[in-house]
């Protein structure tokens, strides 16, 4: 199993008028090679479960097993070496003032220890300049170009390869394309199931489109209140449409909604 | 007027080093450290006191650069662990200087007069090389009468800065530089790629202020003394130097910009020089020559290109109404 959540649970502002129960006793297991889904309203808690994966945030009970290693307690930049994530904002993965190459060179010290010895060489040039034209987006010619001076799109491409070309045992996907505009985020969204599909990685993305939750990945979960009330996978995930999913959560926001009156009744 | 500018451009040289330190706090590392001011004279009181007691020049240098570290990774914890802001983390550490640079000088100045230096230990060697005499007979023919003492000083610290120079540019290109850089730039990217920020602020400033210190140093064996007040504005002057060497020389690159930063020094230093020429400005109005300079090369570069835009306009709509 590469990643073994148990039991986890977080409130923020515990005891005040706005304490958040933003994960409630979540269990979640991923296999080598598992692509999954998250869906689920604003504040649903997908955001939470990302970082309490990635260590930005430290759960209150529960355990995160990352291959077989209890990795709760240890801090972020440490987790990072099995982790790789691409965040919402574009200007978020990448160093603005420092160039394409010295950006990748970063990413690729990222399961090393980084030394005194030169970070962009020859060999690591030639290496970089592979994977920017699997993006096929002319970057592999701009190596020396500052990162600031990319749209959108062009970073969020570059971010991505940056979190997947070392192979991480877990990639976190938090609405990775929503910034962007409709066809740059088609190419990123192809993109991504092109890299997870070379590397074989076990990865987890947010999205809120709907259509993509269900084109890609294996399987899929939705979030909501804290919790994950819906798990699809395989067969029964391509089965799927929306209209089916959002059926689905009618049902069990009523279910539960009759449960909570019972319970206050 | 040659000799003062001489002397001018001497200090600079001495003064880049302590530029440099502040342009790896300031700019690398994004964070405005005002430890220098402190960290300054800990390096020359370091710097002076070992050599009083007997330790070789160069090493009573090399222990000055030390303190200096010393005391930039103090304030790296205060800001990293202790959650203190920069600024205010910079602030309390150079007024915790201060009280310490007193107890290791035991007085408020102490003089160098009669003491081996860096400076007057190369000289020896320097005179059996004849350069001063090649280089000031060059002078005379072209019609000076009064020319420098020595040309040592100078040319050992072009040497020197530019020895530094390279060994920072270089470093900033390691893995372990480009991962400095990062922090400064964007913290929470560089810190999903495995690098702890917390260390690598701390160990930026520890060099930053070891430059400074060394920089101290040197300033105390140049001058024949070290006061525990000759770090007052010294920030300033770092950014000022950093400042107006990026708006005269350019950033383009890593190397352009630390060369940059060394002429700023240079510059400033032959500026102030020059303005204390005029008949009513005096020493004390420095600070304020200091202040003027830093805001003259913040704005002109924005008036300048703001006025270059504005005729590029006009130029546009002209060419549109002659069509
Ligand atoms: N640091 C925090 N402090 C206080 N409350 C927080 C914090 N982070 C998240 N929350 C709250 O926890 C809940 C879950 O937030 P989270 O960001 O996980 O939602 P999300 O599912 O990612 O939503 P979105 O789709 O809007 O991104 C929200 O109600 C949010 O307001
Ligand atoms: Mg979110």
């Amino acid at each position: 199993m590469v990643l073994n959540l148990k039991d986890v649970s977080i409130t923020f502002n515990e005891g005040t008028l706005d304490e958040k129960k933003a994960l409630q006793h979540t269990n979640l297991q991923l296999e080598q090679g598992d692509f999954v889904t998250v869906i689920g309203s604003n504040g649903a808690g997908k955001s939470t479960l990302m970082n309490v994966i990635s260590g930005s945030l430290k759960p209150d009970i529960g355990s995160v097993i990352v291959d077989d290693k209890d990795v709760t307690m240890l801090k972020e930049f440490k987790r990072s070496q099995y982790i790789g994530r691409v965040f919402q904002d574009p200007m978020a993965g990448t160093a603005p003032t420092m160039t394409i190459e010295e950006n990748l060179a970063m990413a690729y010290a990222r399961n090393k220890t980084r030394t005194l010895k030169s970070g962009v060489t020859k060999k690591r040039k030639a290496l970089f300049r592979e994977y920017l034209e699997t993006l096929h987006l002319g970057l592999e010619n701009r190596l020396n170009a500052k990162v600031g001076m990319l749209s959108g799109g062009e970073r969020q491409a570059l971010s991505l390869l940056m979190a997947t070309f070392t192979e991480p045992n877990i990639l976190l996907l938090d609405e990775h394309t929503a910034a962007l505009d409709p066809s740059r985020a088609e190419l990123i969204t192809n993109l991504t199931g092109e890299v997870v599909e070379k590397f074989n990685l076990t990865t987890l993305m947010v999205t809120h489109n709907m259509q993509q939750a269900l084109d890609l990945g294996n399987r899929l979960i939705m979030m909501d209140k804290g919790q994950i009330i819906l798990e699809v996978s395989g067969e029964e995930k391509q089965a799927l449409t929306i209209e089916k999913l959002l059926a689905e959560f009618q049902r069990i926001r009523g279910e539960q909604m009759a449960n909570d009156r019972a319970i206050l009744g | 007027m040659f000799l003062s500018i001489f002397s001018a451009v001497e200090s600079g040289f001495i003064y880049a080093l302590m530029a440099l330190g502040v342009y790896l706090s300031f700019r690398i590392l994004d964070f405005p450290d005002l430890t220098v001011d402190g960290s300054f004279v800990t390096g020359a009181a370091v710097g002076a006191i070992s050599i009083i007691n007997g330790v070789p020049p160069v090493l009573a240098t090399v222990f000055a650069a030390l303190a200096g570290f010393l005391a930039g990774t103090i304030t790296g914890i205060l800001n990293t662990k202790g959650k203190i802001n920069p600024l205010l983390s910079g602030i309390l550490m150079m007024i915790a200087l201060y009280s310490i640079n007193l107890r290791i000088m035991d007085k408020p100045n102490v003089a160098l007069i009669r003491e081996p230096t860096i400076f007057n230990d190369v000289e020896g060697f320097w005179e059996m090389l004849g350069i001063d005499a090649f280089l000031n007979g060059l002078l005379t023919n072209t019609g000076l009468d009064r020319v420098p003492g020595t040309w040592a000083i100078l040319i050992i610290m072009i040497i020197v800065t530019i020895v530094v120079k390279l060994i920072t540019d270089y470093f900033l290109k390691t893995e372990v530089g480009l991962a400095l850089r990062a922090t400064g730039d964007n913290e929470k990217m560089i810190r999903s790629f495995s690098a702890n920020t917390d260390t690598l602020t701390i160990v930026g400033l520890g060099i930053s202020n070891a430059l400074v210190a060394l920089s101290g140093a040197l300033v105390a064996q140049y001058g024949g003394f070290a006061d525990v007040s000759m770090g007052i504005g010294m920030i300033v002057i770092g950014l000022a130097s950093v400042i107006i060497g990026e708006a005269l020389f350019g950033t383009k690159s890593i190397a352009r910009t630390t060369l940059a930063v060394i002429g700023g020094a240079v510059v400033y230093r032959i500026v102030v020089t020059l303005a204390l020429k005029v008949e009513f400005l005096e020493t004390g109005d420095m600070r304020l020559i200091t202040a003027l300079l830093v805001i003259i090369a913040l704005v002109a570069p924005k008036i300048i290109a703001a006025q270059k835009e504005a005729s590029r306009k006009r130029r546009k709509r002209q060419e549109l109404a002659n069509r």
